[in-house]
């Protein structure tokens, strides 16, 4: 206790599964700074991110497996999609604007900010000792049971309980360090592995993936996944309250239980 | 009071410190050209920090070589503009009349026939040749190094950029002399152990390995080496981007 800064959460809301009964009074900084700057920054380059990688896929919405691959050869799957360029046979009768221009320097200025900015926040976390404190997951909160909860009660669109909002359960724990050390290492891999700059000084990168075209369509499934991600983090943000849960992610600060009573 | 100078004279001192260290950073990085001719607007600082940060780790790099058993039996030449009425003359007489002109910061411009090219010792390479849409194809290419035809004509050393002129109109591009005197950028002439077909650029085009199709200009007529993007295009020495595409693709 007595080594309780302010940066740091009541001591009744760090028991690791979140569930506590003590009274929770204090008003306590949920999310500390760099947290809260380096999420949004995130959040906007994953947007353009997103957004300019529809586009550049919609150039050519096929893919392959293996080093090559392109409209004279046989795809592992195409997207049933228009696409921005005629000599793709996409069986619609248009072509879409080419955009290509614009969404490839946004794609990499944003990849560049959020790489950065990942470093920053992974750097800052194991100084703070964020993710041994807020995300590593103790052996209780790894018990089927517990695990189970924490998925069944969204499920039945079950609110989490006030003294939730202190603390992440290990399925969240788990989820989170699932995207920041490997979804998020992953996608910058497969994408910097279509470099044919970066893969010249260093061709193993795109070797072990299986050949560029493996590169590309790991890529696009790892990017799904993380848009899965942002569907299912928004809708339990939405369950839990959304604008309390944003505003705690913008301000630091969440909802007393004496408010929300 | 006391704090609140002593915080005022150490942010001026940082502040003086930061400023000075980017300006320094900026003369530094300008002096090594790790500045891209398109590191203006919105998208200058991505394209800036890409290009500086390949150009340190690549500079010397080799793009991937394949065996021959990994040459895609159907490149796809991409789709072409209709050939103009030149293009098609010269198409008819075999390429014989075809020149390649070398002039700007050399001392001996020249000029040369398709023959000539291929009198120069010949190099290949088994590269991928990828599009900045995603498709890619392997295969062997056959030219002569830029470098050789540059040291034939002498490139005076304060030269930074060759512009390459393509027949097809208003169509040009260009690069650093990083990637022009770089082993496997080649003045391309065959491909697959015959001449270089016309849909893939024939008879002559750029083959730039470590770049993205679009810098592979097709139907090369002249080289102009140069220390300054100004008068060229809209001061980035590249048609492409006009349309907003980036000078270097290296990635």
């Amino acid at each position: 206790m007595a080594t309780l800064g302010p940066a740091q959460l009541p001591a009744e809301a760090s028991v690791p599964s979140g569930v506590s009964t003590a009274p929770v009074t204090k008003l306590a900084p949920r999310h500390s700074a760099f947290v809260r700057v380096t999420h949004w920054i995130t959040a906007l380059c994953f947007f353009a991110l997103l957004v300019t990688g529809i586009e550049i896929v919609i150039s050519h919405p096929r893919f392959y497996w293996g080093e090559t691959g392109n409209v004279l050869t046989k795809p592992l799957f195409q997207l049933p999609i228009p696409s921005s360029r005629k000599t793709v046979p996409t069986g619609y009768n248009y072509v879409l604007p080419d955009q290509n221009g614009w969404s490839r320097a946004l794609h990499f200025e944003t990849a560049w900010l959020a790489v950065l900015t990942g470093l920053l926040y992974v750097i800052a976390g194991l100084v703070t000792r964020h993710f041994r404190k807020n995300l590593v997951p103790s052996k209780a909160d790894l018990s089927w049971r517990a695990l189970l909860t924490s998925f069944a009660k969204p499920l039945r669109w079950q609110r989490p309980s006030v003294t939730e909002a202190y603390s992440y359960n290990g399925l969240q724990r788990l989820t989170y360090l699932f995207v920041i050390f490997v979804l998020f290492p992953l996608v910058i891999w497969s994408g910097l592995a279509m470099s044919l700059g970066f893969i010249s000084a260093f061709p193993w990168a795109v070797n072990l993936l299986g050949g560029r075209q493996s590169a590309r369509t790991i890529h696009f499934f790892v990017s799904l996944a993380l848009v899965l991600f942002l569907f299912v983090h928004v809708l339990m943000v939405s369950l839990a309250g959304f604008w309390a849960r944003t505003a705690a992610m913008i301000t630091g600060h969440t909802r007393t239980p004496k408010e929300d009573a | 009071m006391n704090i609140s100078r002593r915080k005022l004279i150490v942010s001026g001192f940082a502040a003086t410190a930061g400023a000075s260290g980017l300006a320094a950073a900026a003369r530094l990085a300008q002096k090594y050209g790790l500045i891209p001719p398109d590191h203006g607007g919105i998208y200058g600082p991505g394209e800036t920090l890409t290009y500086a940060t390949q150009r340190l780790l690549t500079r010397h790099s080799l793009a991937r070589e394949f065996s021959r058993s990994q040459i895609s039996p159907r490149p796809f030449p991409n789709e072409l503009a209709p050939p103009t009425e030149e293009f098609k003359r010269h198409q008819a007489a075999g390429f014989s009349d075809w020149r390649l002109a070398v002039d700007g910061m050399v001392h001996q411009p020249a000029s040369f026939s398709i023959a000539d090219l291929k009198s120069f010792p010949s190099r290949t390479h088994i590269t991928e040749l990828t599009c900045e849409e995603g498709w890619s194809y392997i295969a062997e290419w056959i030219g002569v190094p830029l470098s050789h035809v540059l040291n034939l004509a002498g490139v005076h050393p304060e030269a930074r950029y060759v512009v390459y002129v393509s027949m097809e109109p208003d169509s040009f591009d260009s690069i650093d002399m990083a990637d022009a005197l770089h082993p496997q950028t080649f003045l391309c002439y065959g491909m697959n152990g015959s001449d270089l077909p016309v849909p893939h650029g024939g008879p002559l085009r750029m083959r730039l390995p470590r770049q993205i199709g679009y810098k592979n200009l097709k139907f090369i007529t002249r080289l102009t080496v140069t220390d300054t993007m100004k008068k060229f295009g809209n001061g980035c020495g590249c048609v492409s981007c006009e349309y907003g595409y980036a000078w270097y693709t290296g990635i």
